[in-house]
């Protein structure tokens, strides 16, 4: 089971500031993060690939996102 | 405000007609008042420093002007009952050492008490009424200077996120606090067109108020923009707040980006700044002794960015 943020509902930067606090604590793994717009989405993506972290998988439903970040 | 009913007066040289820094009224033919107030919540932990910042921020506008400010009075919104009393006295402290280093006089201030601290300035200043600097007045093939790097609202996101460095913290404040004072040689040549400091709209959205304003377009080369170094990391990280988001979608229509521009750079030109640097429209043969006469004067981070087009309706064309 991965862990998961929830950050719908939540504007910049704050769904980037909760990802990289869990990104961090993590290490390595998977985490799925749900977003509800584009820029946060898009923001979240820096953020995690500057700490080494690849989007695996980005489902859109309507204005909703739900991305996996892993990094092995 | 668009719906009230305001007058309007022969002597009015400055009113709210336009998006422009300060209202500038005519007293005599020589002599033209400038009037402007700003203050907000701190955006730095240190009492002082955010003094500083505030002060420095509203004295900014009666220089956008072209003028210079002459008197001061504080505006204060103050929890008493959760904000000890020395934090109050440091964040005036630093308001005061900006008014004086700007060479104006605080004269007092008033002070309500409110749920949340803020604090800043009422600066009045003078002006020669043929020498008001408004935004409106770049004309084609005029060079753009900026005159202080950008990045200061994306590390102020990265301070409230607890991952700004001391150093980024320290470099943002050094720009905040620093005041938008031309040296008085450069408006001397009558070569400076029009002035502009970047604020809460970001580089882009006040040099689409200076476009617009004066029927012009701009190219701006997005590689010459002084940048914050920080600001540069913590954007590629994704600290970019919400406001800034804000300013790059309305000023989308007006800009046409290289397809090849780094969007990290597209956030830093949205980002908001606080004090950020004054943005000068200056005549092509004035502009190296102008851009000369900023360094002399230890604005030292002056840097023609980009230049303007010719008519049109703001238009901003952004190289990389």
């Amino acid at each position: 089971m991965s862990d998961l943020i929830d950050a719908r509902g939540l504007s910049c930067p704050q769904p980037v500031l909760i990802t990289l606090e869990k990104l961090k604590s993590l290490d390595q793994g998977e985490l799925v993060v749900l977003l509800d717009t584009d820029t946060s989405k898009e923001n979240v993506i820096r953020a995690a690939s500057s700490l080494g972290w690849q989007v695996k998988d980005v489902a859109a439903t309507g204005v909703e996102y739900r991305l996996i970040l892993e990094k092995a | 405000m668009k719906t009230l009913p305001i007058q309007s007066h022969p002597d009015l040289l400055v009113g709210m007609e336009t998006a422009d820094d300060a209202g500038v009224f005519r007293l005599t033919p020589e002599i033209a008042l400038i009037q402007t107030l700003d203050f907000f919540t701190p955006i730095v932990n240190d009492p002082f420093t955010f003094g500083q910042i505030a002060a420095a921020n509203a004295l900014s506008d009666v220089y956008a002007m072209g003028g210079r400010p002459l008197t001061a009075m504080n505006i204060v919104c103050y929890p008493s009952r959760t904000v000890p009393r020395e934090v109050l006295q440091a964040i005036l402290a630093g308001g005061l050492d900006k008014i004086h280093e700007a060479g104006a006089l605080l004269l007092g201030g008033h002070s309500v008490d409110d749920t949340e601290l803020k604090y800043g300035l009422s600066v009045t200043g003078v002006v020669h009424p043929e020498r008001v600097l408004t935004n409106a007045g770049a004309q084609a093939g005029d060079i753009l200077i900026l005159t202080k790097p950008l990045g200061t609202g994306i590390i102020a996101t990265a301070m409230k996120g607890r991952l700004a460095t001391p150093a980024a913290a320290a470099a943002a404040a050094q720009v905040m606090t620093t005041l938008n004072r031309l040296p008085p040689e450069c408006l001397e040549g009558r070569g400076v067109h029009a002035v502009t400091d970047i604020t809460g709209f970001g580089l882009f959205g006040h040099a689409l108020e200076m476009a617009m304003g004066s029927r012009v377009k701009f190219t701006i080369y997005a590689h010459k923009v002084p940048v914050l170094t920080a600001a540069r990391e913590y954007a590629a990280m994704g600290l970019v707040p919400a406001g800034s988001l804000a300013n790059r979608n309305y000023c989308s229509k007006s800009l046409l980006l290289a397809s090849e521009l780094d969007p990290v750079l597209v956030n830093i030109f949205s980002d908001a700044q606080t004090n950020g640097g004054l943005l000068l429209a200056v005549a092509p043969a004035q502009a190296a002794l102008v851009l000369e006469q900023l360094h002399n004067a230890e604005i030292n981070a002056a840097t023609v960015i980009g230049e303007v087009r010719g008519t049109g309706t703001g238009q901003i064309l952004v190289k990389s």
